[in-house]
C-alpha cells in the first residue's frame, strides 16, 4: 500500500524550546491514524507542520506524496484540517460557511455540495441560521462538513472530541468511522487511548517530542508481552511500601483501590523474584492475578509514565 | 491569477458582509466623524472660525473630517483581521489552496470599498449642514482618487496591527496615534495659532499635506503645493505597512493554535 503520508526525523524548536525532537511515522492510505500523547508532547505542532503552518526545523514530511516544505501548494490541495477551535465563521449562516469553502475550493457545484453536507450533518434546519447560535456539537459538525468540501485526500483533525460530552463524542465517532469507510486517509491526535483504540487503524505515540512506539493496537498491546501482575494490598501504605521496594527491579504502575500493576515478560524467574522481594520487605499482598495488558498499560510503559524508579 | 482574483472577491464578499451585518459598527465608525463635524461647526466653529480667512469653517474643516472618518473606519478592520485570526480560521484559509493576497486583499479590498461608501455618508452630512465645493468633476475624481489611496495605504497598516495584535482590544489602537496626527495638523485649526515647536510638528507630518491636498481640492478645484508630498508619504506607508504585513503573515502560524 502507498503512503499518505511519511514522517521522518521531523525536528522543531520554538526559541529554545525544542518540541519535536524526533518524529517519525507513516500513514497508509485510507486508513484512520493516531497520534497518541499527553498534553505538551507536539501532537499539534506536528499536524501544524503537515499542513504547511508552519516549517519543521529539519527532517522531512511528505503528505499525498508531496514534501510539505518544498511544495506546500500542491499539499494543500490534497488536505483539510479541523483544528482544535472550531474554525467557523460567527457571523455566517451555516450554510455559508459551507458556500464560501465551496468557492474557494472551485468546487463545480457548490450549492448543491452544501446542501448535500448540511443534510448528511444534520444541519438542514439550522442551515440559515448565524452560526452564532450554533451549540458546540452543531459548530464542530459544521467544522468537520466544511474540511470535507473538494474531498480532499487527507484530513486531518485535531483532537476532535476534546470538551465533548460522551454523546458528542460517540457522534464525532460515527463521522470519523464513516470518513474511513468512504476511503479517506484521517489523521487524527488525541489525548485519550480509549479514542485511538476506538478509531484507529494505526497508531503512533508521541511522548516530549518524540515517537516512542507504534503500530496497530494490538501490536503495541503486545509491547507488554507477558501483561500484567495486580496485586492488591490491604491499604495504600502497604501499597507504597512496595512500590519502594519493587521499583529497584520491577517497572510497575499503580492503580486505584491499593492495586499494583507490575510488567512481565512471563517469566518465571522474574514473577518469582518479585514474591521474593516482596516477602524479604515482610510486605502481603491480599490477592494477585494476571491481567492482558490495556493501551494503557503500553502508554505508562513507553513514557515511562507513573515509573518511580527515577 | 483569474484565480486568485476570484478568490479575493469571495473574501472580500465574506467581509463586506461581516461589515452590513453589524449595524452597530457601521454606526460608531460614522458616529464619530459626523458628531465631530456637528461639535465644530456650531460649537467650536464660532471661535475658531475666525482663523481660517477666507474659507468658510465648514469647507475648512470636511476634509480632516473625511479622512478622520478613514481612520474611524480602519480601526474596525483591523479589528475584523484579528477575530478572524484569533477564531483559528485564517489558519483554516491557509492550510487551503488560497494564496495570500487573496486571505490578506479580501480584507483591504472590503475595507476600502466600505470606508468609501462612508466617506460619500459624511460628505453628504456635511453638505446638508451647508458644505459647499468649488470642484469640478476632475478635481472630485483627483480628490476620490487620493481618498482610496490613502484608505488603501492606511487599511494595510491596520491589517499589520490586525494581525500583529494579540487582543482583539488592542488590534484597533493604533488608530488614536492617526487621530492624534489628525489633531496636531491644519484639519481643524490653522497651523499659525499653535505654539512654534507644534507649529513645526505640524507642518512636516504625513497627515498635513493629506488635509491640506484634500482641501485644496475640495475647496479650490486644484490639487495645491503639497499633493507630491502627500503622495509621496501615502505610498510611502502602503509599501512599508504592505511589507511589514505580509512578514507578519508569513510568520503568524507559529502564534496562532498552538
Amino acid at each position: 500500500m502507498e503512503a499518505a503520508i511519511e514522517v521522518k526525523s521531523l525536528r522543531k524548536s520554538y526559541k529554545k524550546v525544542s518540541v519535536l525532537k524526533d518524529v517519525s511515522f507513516s500513514v497508509q492510505k485510507g486508513t484512520v491514524f493516531a497520534l497518541l500523547g499527553s498534553n505538551g508532547a507536539g501532537k499539534t505542532t506536528t499536524i501544524n507542520i503537515l499542513t504547511t503552518l508552519i516549517k519543521a526545523d529539519g527532517g522531512t514530511a511528505a503528505v499525498a506524496g508531496y514534501d510539505v516544505a518544498a511544495r506546500p501548494h500542491k499539499v494543500r490541495n490534497e488536505i483539510s484540517l479541523t483544528g482544535q477551535l472550531a474554525a467557523v465563521d460567527n457571523r455566517l449562516t451555516g450554510r455559508e460557511n459551507l458556500l464560501l469553502i465551496g468557492d474557494l475550493r472551485h468546487v463545480a457545484d457548490s450549492a448543491g455540495t452544501a446542501a448535500d453536507l448540511l443534510r448528511r450533518f444534520g444541519l438542514e434546519e439550522a442551515a440559515d441560521r448565524g452560526v452564532s447560535t450554533f451549540s458546540g456539537g452543531m459548530r464542530r459538525r459544521l467544522d468537520i462538513a466544511m474540511s470535507l468540501i473538494g474531498s480532499p485526500a487527507v484530513i486531518f483533525l485535531d483532537e476532535p472530541t476534546t470538551g465533548f460530552d460522551p454523546e458528542a463524542r460517540n457522534e464525532m465517532w460515527r463521522t470519523i468511522h464513516k470518513l474511513a469507510q468512504g476511503g479517506t486517509t484521517v489523521f487524527l491526535t488525541t489525548q485519550h487511548l480509549e479514542e485511538a483504540d476506538e478509531l484507529a487503524d494505526h497508531i503512533a505515540v508521541l511522548h516530549q517530542g518524540r515517537t516512542v512506539a507504534s503500530g496497530t493496537a494490538s501490536e503495541l498491546k503486545k509491547l507488554v508481552p507477558g501483561g500484567l501482575i495486580e496485586l492488591t494490598f490491604h491499604d495504600d501504605e502497604t501499597r507504597d511500601a512496595a512500590a519502594k521496594v519493587l521499583g529497584k527491579s520491577h517497572a510497575h504502575t499503580e492503580g486505584d483501590g491499593a492495586r499494583l500493576s507490575i510488567f512481565t515478560d512471563g517469566a518465571v524467574a522474574q514473577v518469582a523474584s518479585m514474591f521474593v522481594v516482596l516477602r524479604d520487605a515482610r510486605i502481603e499482598p491480599t490477592g494477585f492475578s494476571q491481567k492482558v495488558a490495556t493501551l494503557d498499560d503500553v502508554f505508562l510503559k513507553v513514557t515511562g509514565a507513573g515509573r518511580e524508579d527515577e | 491569477m483569474t484565480r486568485t482574483l476570484a478568490d479575493t472577491w469571495t473574501l472580500a464578499k465574506r467581509s463586506l458582509r461581516h461589515i452590513t451585518r453589524s449595524p452597530d459598527t457601521v454606526i460608531t465608525v460614522l458616529l464619530m466623524p459626523i458628531a465631530l463635524m456637528l461639535l465644530f461647526a456650531y460649537v467650536w466653529g464660532g471661535a475658531v472660525g475666525r482663523q481660517t480667512g477666507s474659507v468658510s469653517y465648514i469647507n475648512f474643516i470636511v476634509p480632516g473630517i473625511v479622512v478622520m472618518t478613514v481612520v474611524s473606519g480602519i480601526a474596525y478592520a483591523a479589528v475584523r483581521l484579528n477575530m478572524d485570526v484569533q477564531s483559528g480560521i485564517i489558519n483554516r484559509f491557509r492550510t487551503m489552496p488560497v494564496a495570500p493576497s487573496s486571505i490578506l486583499g479580501g480584507q483591504v479590498a472590503s475595507s476600502t470599498l466600505s470606508n468609501v461608501v462612508s466617506s460619500v455618508l459624511v460628505l453628504l452630512v456635511a453638505f446638508a449642514i451647508g458644505f459647499r465645493s468649488q470642484a469640478g468633476v476632475v478635481g472630485w475624481l483627483v480628490f476620490a482618487g487620493i481618498l482610496v489611496l490613502f484608505t488603501l495605504s492606511t487599511t494595510w497598516l491596520a491589517i499589520f496591527f490586525g494581525l500583529l495584535a494579540k487582543t482583539m482590544e488592542g488590534a484597533g489602537a493604533f488608530s488614536y496615534v492617526l487621530i492624534l496626527l489628525i489633531f496636531i495638523s491644519p484639519a481643524f485649526v490653522p497651523t499659525n495659532s499653535m505654539t512654534p515647536l507644534l507649529r513645526g510638528f505640524a507642518e512636516n507630518q504625513p497627515m498635513t499635506p493629506v488635509v491640506e491636498t484634500m482641501r485644496s481640492l475640495l475647496v479650490n478645484g486644484t490639487a495645491g503645493p503639497k499633493v507630491w508630498t502627500a503622495l509621496a508619504w501615502i505610498l510611502g506607508l502602503l509599501v512599508i505597512s504592505y511589507l511589514l504585513s505580509v512578514a507578519v503573515y508569513k510568520r503568524k502560524a507559529i502564534v496562532v493554535n498552538t
